[in-house]
């Protein structure tokens, strides 16, 4: 508010003189009165558009200027029911534009950068700005705070520097460090809206990851930002397109991706193409197109049909409106490349050479004639005879033995086991038959078990192979009826001789009372079959059916005991070549399909009201799209780095500026339209936009730039005159200072406690996470991973970026400190100071085992006396040597906390074993229980989570 | 150098005094919000019932339906209305009466389910809207919607909005508050997001806190083991005197912020478990919210949380119910979710009333969208299921001066189109919002060169609700 204060009070005092449409006029024509009056045709009152100047002579300038100051309120503009009024001010100000002809200007972010003579440097433009408003820079920043601040603003870690370090050199070194380009990626991850879940309500994992390490690479080795660009949009429809520059377009699988049952699938495809126009529009033009979705945009002159025109640029992915609900949960909704795994395609391949010969053999075994032993199977008969039951125990109530039959039920309620013991018939035994019937009305039976000893079972009747699977949670249901007795049949691996035999069945629920008898045979098991077979087997050859052969000869197989085994076999091979292709990491891509998938104006935005067809096409306010470019994704990121594009090198350079500064030249960094805020200095911007362009977007060379800069470098600290005339430090009359990201405080109190493991890339990991929190939400029966699986040992130390990202509960020690929720595009933090944010750093075991080990550091490290160990402790955390009077402070606090842990012994142990890892168990308690407060101190500090 | 802290350190100190000068100049600068007008609600309590609840069910009586069982639901009601994935397969759209009695309550005579026993005894209390309506017809987009006015996430959640249009009323508890609660059928309960209490493009201070039953009834809030309050206290005064030094040194206003947050952080760990603490209930309110209230986190318990911050002054209490997707057996589904939620939220209303604070606390019950006449799956005389419906449905309010014994609204013989008095989820945060004192259309924040609202460019405050 102060700062459009002051603002205000100082155009108005240049404004007198000199009156720019840009930065004095149209933020007020556009606030109050484009909405009724502006670009959308179809949203205009009275046929008035201000926006374009022939409009506004038509209508006759006075009219403007009566309109805005009648008392009649039927009249005034704008009206009460806008809830807009203007200021006697701005009153005046349009008052003296009309006077001094009423003169427009393009708005200034669609008209090409051009590269003032009025200054050579950054430092120059910026000097000059504050000379106009009575500033002066403040001096250098210390060379500690310095090294601090660069050491974050270019890695997000604490400087490692030694004292003799040249600070060029030092920054050099920052720039080849691999850790630069995962401090670069994060700004990137929002923009692209990175997560590791498909977001809305089933939000089940995906896999995007090498596409973050694609981009950690891609700043790590300088990529121009045209390149960088171009393989992000378009990288499969370059030329001889490379596995990376396939990667690379992972940027717009990034959306949110549904995967409800039951959704539309055409209104959900709308809003992922819609997405990634929005993003598009948003990250390279600082353009906010999701107004034009449903009617021509309300400031900027952008129309509807510009929408839907960019949307045919991303409308031609293979993909489909859908998740694939009911997947496993790591599976990729397509198109997506698998990433080369050499270990595991080798153990592919192996796995595949030993499954051919099994195939072959089973192939073999298939092809022999069926004829002869059907034949033999109908000429046998199979010798029944029963098994004489001697003894029957379990059940709800007791089995009875009646005429060789053992009487279960009537009822049996819940899991019960019977046990029956019965005579042999002499002999080898080769298969039995189990026979169930009833004299009720009707009965029925579940089973889920069927055990004889240790003896090996297989089912000879697929329809109660379930009952040897020993799961009783599989059942296999009995349907019983008087005089229809249902029979199943198993055989033994090996023959079986009596006397005697122990039979458990396993029964889960039965209704009505049933006879179970037992038969055995000593027949070859090959032409033992179930009645179904065997009536299949007497028909002739001609009159078995397509099914009723398949039947037939699926049974011959099923009943030798090598096919058994080679089919066994199989299987096995089988299930362990799913699982290594299972474990071949993937990542979501972009495809063009082969047939144009058609696009059309959607009529409000609504997915099912399909109007005008449109071609892709670039907006038309904009240059046009070069006729040596092809109309898709390529031709598109080509267009957006060109030249002639007036925005991309703005946009881009203003984020980078943001980064390093805290707020954009550009505060208003993702709108860069008419209800944007004007650069604070717009020559300055324009300035940088061309050198970046001339260089080659060269990022590292911008990078460095800024922070080689005498701004830059400037120290932060509030003078008088810079708090008075420069409160928001919008004209850099001293250097930046601003709470840290979320990612940044994590990861400097696990680089200073020495917990940081430094390793770059990879798939996501999971800290420290409260728990139950994650339960309270997520779905449970459609997702198996409905519980937050904790990692352990160094997932657990990992830098901030590396940290499982689910969009519907982003890890809160993220959120708590203002990162976005990436589930649509962000160009901008805000940055909070919240309550929320003292308790994570004081209590969350992240921080109190990082205070624990930079106590052990202090302790072991730091020398002998309380100073030399605080000095050390403050130089890891915060690059610099504390004042005496810190020194005091926290002198008093090891001295008073050793004593007090010394009293109570039992809360440092406590203290000292909360979180996974474990410090050195040799020092003694009371005095590491006290330097881990004095350490969980320094990490509360203002200094520890600000950039200096 | 944030923008976002509300505390001016400089008006403090002498030798910045043209600062705090410029800051009276500006009186805006550091105001404490206000409402545009006189409120009817100091606070809102929103029981919402996620995964939305049958009104056919519950709240809108279709007798003519019981000689319709099994009968096509005529096409010239169905329309063109769109179906889920779920049900546009089906064959058939048969008819489900509901299998529950309804009955008439109260001097107002209103007819609701007997699967509200509880509730029915404050029908002469209720404000009941037969007509409410939506577009969207997924849980998520649905929710989100109701939560925020618009399908897709990004947007601040009403709570938000409220919290960054009034602020807090109390200085050591979050202004905006959100209590889960899962069923305790085996019901699939349908799962929420963060960011249905988000604060959107807001700042993020403005976005809701939730609360949980465990060790932690706010993030992070218990010291770790070993670290007394005594402790904690000495480490803060260390924080502070550093922090002090530091202000002196460099003059940030955003050093002060800090310093004060960290006070509040301290007051919070005394003043939440004072406030999640149960135990200190008396025995009779257990009984009155009924046998689930002694389980922490269940809604019943919840309830009885929500009466406590409403007595502290949290201005936005929002509790979550998950699972009322009865897209089959839905009459042993909803009487489950009833036997969770109609007692407890029968004896809020009743302790709200007996503690004055009726008066000044509007509540809201209701879920994201209605559900179908026609039976999802298999039709028989005891068991059914209902798919979404997004054309009608049935939310109540109570308090805060809306009218008592009131039915607004009708939809037809088949409870699938709306016949009088439509109302728009816009519409209703319309109206909630106007009843704390707030107009939608100026409740507005500027963000991507928009001004935005709770209700985007729509909604009508609904006048008739209001006595």
């Amino acid at each position: 508010m102060l700062f459009r204060l002051c603002l205000l009070s100082f155009t108005t005092l240049a404004g007198a003189a000199e009156l720019s449409f840009n930065r004095d006029i149209r933020p007020i024509l556009s606030d109050n009165c484009f909405y009724c009056h502006g670009p959308d045709k179809n949203n205009r009152k009275g046929d008035l558009r201000l926006d374009v100047r022939e409009e506004l002579i038509k209508l006759g300038p006075q009219t403007l200027i009566e309109r805005i100051h009648t008392t009649d309120a039927d009249d005034l503009m704008p009206p009460a029911e806008s809830h807009k009024k203007l200021s006697a001010k701005q009153k005046d100000t349009l008052k003296q534009w009309i006077a001094e002809g009423a003169k427009y200007e393009p708005h200034w972010a669609f008209v090409p950068p051009v590269k003032s003579k009025a200054g050579k440097s950054i430092d120059d433009f910026i000097r000059a700005e504050l000379k106009k408003h009575g500033l002066q820079p403040a001096p250098k920043a210390s060379r500690e705070t310095l090294m601090r601040r660069i050491a974050l603003d270019l890695t997000g870690l604490p400087p490692k520097a030694s004292d003799d370090d040249d600070l060029n050199d030092f920054i050099d070194q920052l720039l080849q460090s691999p850790h630069y380009g995962e401090h670069m990626a994060v700004g990137w991850l929002d923009a692209a809206r990175f997560a590791d879940t498909n977001g809305y309500q089933v939000d089940r994992d995906r896999e995007l990851w090498p596409w973050r390490d694609w981009v950690i690479k891609a700043f790590n080795t300088n990529l121009p930002f045209d390149q960088f660009t171009i393989e992000q949009l378009a990288g499969d429809l370059l030329p001889n397109a490379t596995l990376d520059q396939k990667i690379a377009t992972g940027f717009h699988r990034n959306h949110m991706l549904n995967e409800e049952g039951g959704i539309i699938a055409e209104e959900f495809l709308a809003e992922y193409t819609a997405d990634r126009v929005e993003t598009t529009a948003a990250v390279w033009m600082g353009q906010t197109f999701n107004c034009c979705r449903c009617h021509d945009h309300k400031f900027d002159p952008f129309a509807q049909r510009d929408f839907y025109a960019m949307k045919a640029f991303f409308h031609n992915v293979p993909e489909k409106g859908v998740g694939i609900y009911g997947n496993p949960v790591r599976t990729n909704a397509p198109p997506f490349v698998k990433l080369p795994a050499p270990e595991l395609e080798a153990k592919i391949t192996a796995l595949n050479a030993k499954l051919k010969p099994v195939e072959d053999k089973l192939r073999g075994l298939a092809a022999g004639d069926l004829e002869p032993w059907a034949k033999k199977l109908v000429a046998t008969k199979i010798d029944w005879q029963p098994l004489e039951p001697q003894k029957a125990t379990g059940g709800d109530n007791p089995p009875q033995i009646t005429d060789k039959a053992v009487l279960i039920g009537p009822q049996e309620t819940r899991a019960n086991n019977i046990v029956i013991k019965a005579k042999l018939p002499a002999g080898k035994i080769t298969a039995l038959r189990l026979e169930c019937s009833t004299t009720a009305p009707s009965a029925s039976f579940q089973w889920s078990e069927l055990k004889m000893g240790k003896t090996k079972l297989h089912p000879i009747d697929a329809t109660h192979a379930s009952v040897l699977d020993n799961d009783r949670k599989t059942r296999s249901v009995l349907s019983v009826a008087p005089n229809k007795p249902v029979q199943a049949l198993f055989e033994f691996e090996k023959p079986l001789e009596g006397p005697e035999v122990e039979i458990t069945i396993g029964v889960e629920n039965a209704g009505g009372p049933s006879q179970w008898r037992l038969f055995a045979t000593t027949t070859p098991t090959d032409v033992v079959a179930p009645a179904s077979i065997v009536t299949i087997a007497q028909k002739e050859h001609a009159k078995r059916n397509a099914a009723e052969r398949k039947q037939l000869a699926d049974f011959r197989l099923s009943q030798m005991p090598e096919h058994r085994r080679l089919s066994e076999e199989a299987a096995s091979l089988k299930k362990q070549i799913a699982a290594a292709e299972a474990e071949i990491p993937t990542t979501l891509v972009m495809e063009e399909q082969k047939e144009m998938r058609p696009t059309f104006i959607l009529m409000r935005g609504a997915y099912d009201k399909p109007g005008e067809k449109v071609i892709a096409a670039t907006p038309a306010v904009l240059p046009a799209l070069a006729a040596d470019l092809p109309r898709n994704r390529l031709g598109l990121a080509k267009w957006l780095v060109s030249r002639e594009n007036p925005l991309t090198a703005r946009v881009i350079v203003n984020r980078f500026w943001q980064h390093f500064f805290g707020t954009g030249l550009v505060r208003t960094s993702e709108d860069f339209g008419s209800q944007g805020e004007q650069p604070s200095h717009p020559e300055l911007l324009d300035w940088l936009a061309v050198t970046f362009q001339e260089s080659g977007w060269d990022v590292k060379k911008l990078v460095k730039m800024i922070v080689t800069s005498e701004t830059y470098q400037q120290s932060s600290r509030f003078s008088v005159r810079n708090a008075q005339l420069d409160p928001m430090n919008t004209w850099l009359s001293r250097g930046p200072r601003h709470r840290l990201s979320a990612e940044v405080i994590r990861d400097q109190a696990l680089a200073a406690s020495g917990l940081l493991v430094e390793k770059i890339g990879g798939p996501s990991v999971k800290p420290y996470h409260p728990p139950g929190l994650y339960e309270q939400v997520v779905a449970q029966r459609d997702n198996p991973k409905a519980t937050y699986q904790q990692g352990s040992g160094d997932d657990l130390h990992r830098r901030s970026l590396y940290t499982y990202w689910k969009r519907s509960v982003p890890h809160p020690g993220m959120l708590l400190f203002d990162a976005p929720f990436r589930e649509t595009c962000a160009l901008r933090r805000s940055r909070s100071n919240t309550p929320l944010q003292a308790l994570n750093l004081q209590n969350d075991p992240t921080y109190v085992e990082a205070a624990r080990f930079l106590a052990q550091r202090m302790i072991q490290e730091g020398g002998a006396s309380i100073e030399s160990r605080l000095t050390h402790g403050f130089h890891l955390l915060l690059g610099r040597k504390p004042s005496q009077q810190e020194l005091q402070v926290l002198a008093a606090a090891v001295e008073r906390s050793i004593k007090d842990f010394t009293k109570d012994a039992e809360a440092a142990k406590q203290l000292l074993t909360f979180g996974e890892a474990k410090t050195d168990d040799k020092l003694p308690p009371a005095e590491l229980a006290a330097y881990t407060t004095v350490a969980s101190t320094l990490i509360n500090l203002d200094e520890t989570i600000t950039k200096e | 150098m944030s923008t976002e802290s509300s505390l001016a350190p400089f008006s403090r100190r002498n030798w910045l005094k043209s600062l705090a000068l410029a800051s009276l100049a500006n009186p805006k600068l550091f105001a404490s919000p206000a409402a545009h007008f006189a409120p009817r609600a100091k606070r809102i309590i929103w029981l919402t019932q996620a995964g939305a609840p049958s009104q056919l069910d519950l709240f809108d009586h279709k007798p003519g339906l019981a000689s319709q069982f099994d009968k096509d639901l005529p096409n010239s009601v169905r329309g063109e209305q769109r179906l889920t994935g779920m049900t546009a397969g089906q064959k058939r759209f048969p008819i489900a009466p509901s299998v529950f009695k309804f009955a008439q309550h109260g001097q107002s005579g209103m007819w609701l389910s007997e699967l509200l026993p509880h509730t029915s005894k404050f029908a002469d209390e209720i404000c009941l809207i037969r007509s409410l309506h939506t577009e969207a017809i997924n849980h998520d987009p649905a929710m989100t919607l109701l939560q925020t006015g618009h399908q897709i996430g990004g947007r601040p959640a009403f709570g938000a909005w409220v919290s960054y249009g009034l602020g807090s009323d109390n200085a050591d508890l979050p202004a905006f508050v959100a209590l889960i609660s899962r069923p305790s059928g085996p019901t699939n309960a349908q799962p929420l997001h963060e960011r249905m209490w988000g604060s959107g493009f807001l700042p993020s201070k403005y976005q809701g806190v939730r609360m949980s039953s465990g060790k932690d009834p706010v993030l992070f809030l218990s010291n770790p083991p070993g670290i007394t309050t005594e402790r904690r206290r000495a480490m803060l005064d260390d924080v502070a005197a550093l922090n002090r030094l530091k202000l002196a040194d460099y003059h940030d206003p955003e050093t002060q912020a800090r310093i004060d947050q960290y006070e509040m952080a301290f007051r919070m760990q005394s003043a939440v478990p004072d406030l999640a603490d149960l135990s200190k209930e008396p025995a009779d309110i257990y009984e009155r919210y009924g046998p689930e209230s002694k389980k922490p986190g269940t809604y019943a318990a919840n309830c009885i949380l929500a009466r406590r911050l409403a007595e502290r002054g949290v201005r936005f209490i929002q509790l979550y119910h998950r699972g009322w997707d009865q897209h089959n057996n839905l009459p042993s589904g909803i009487k489950s979710q009833c036997h969770d939620t109609d007692q407890p939220t029968a004896a809020l209303l009743a302790e709200l009333k007996e503690r004055g604070m009726l008066d000044d606390t509007l509540v809201i019950w209701g879920g994201e969208f209605g559900r179908t006449v026609y039976s999802q799956g298999v039709l028989t005389r005891d068991n059914h299921g209902r798919d979404h419906h997004p054309r009608c449905y049935s939310v109540w309010m109570a308090g805060a001066s809306v009218k008592g014994g009131h039915v607004h609204g009708e939809t037809d013989d088949f409870s699938y189109n709306i016949v009088k008095d439509p109302v728009h989820i816009h519409d209703l945060n319309a109206t909630a919002l106007h009843l704390l004192g707030l107009d939608h259309t100026r409740l507005t924040y500027r963000f991507q060169g928009r001004d935005y609202r709770l209700t985007d460019i729509h909604g009508n405050v609904i006048q008739n609700l209001v006595a």
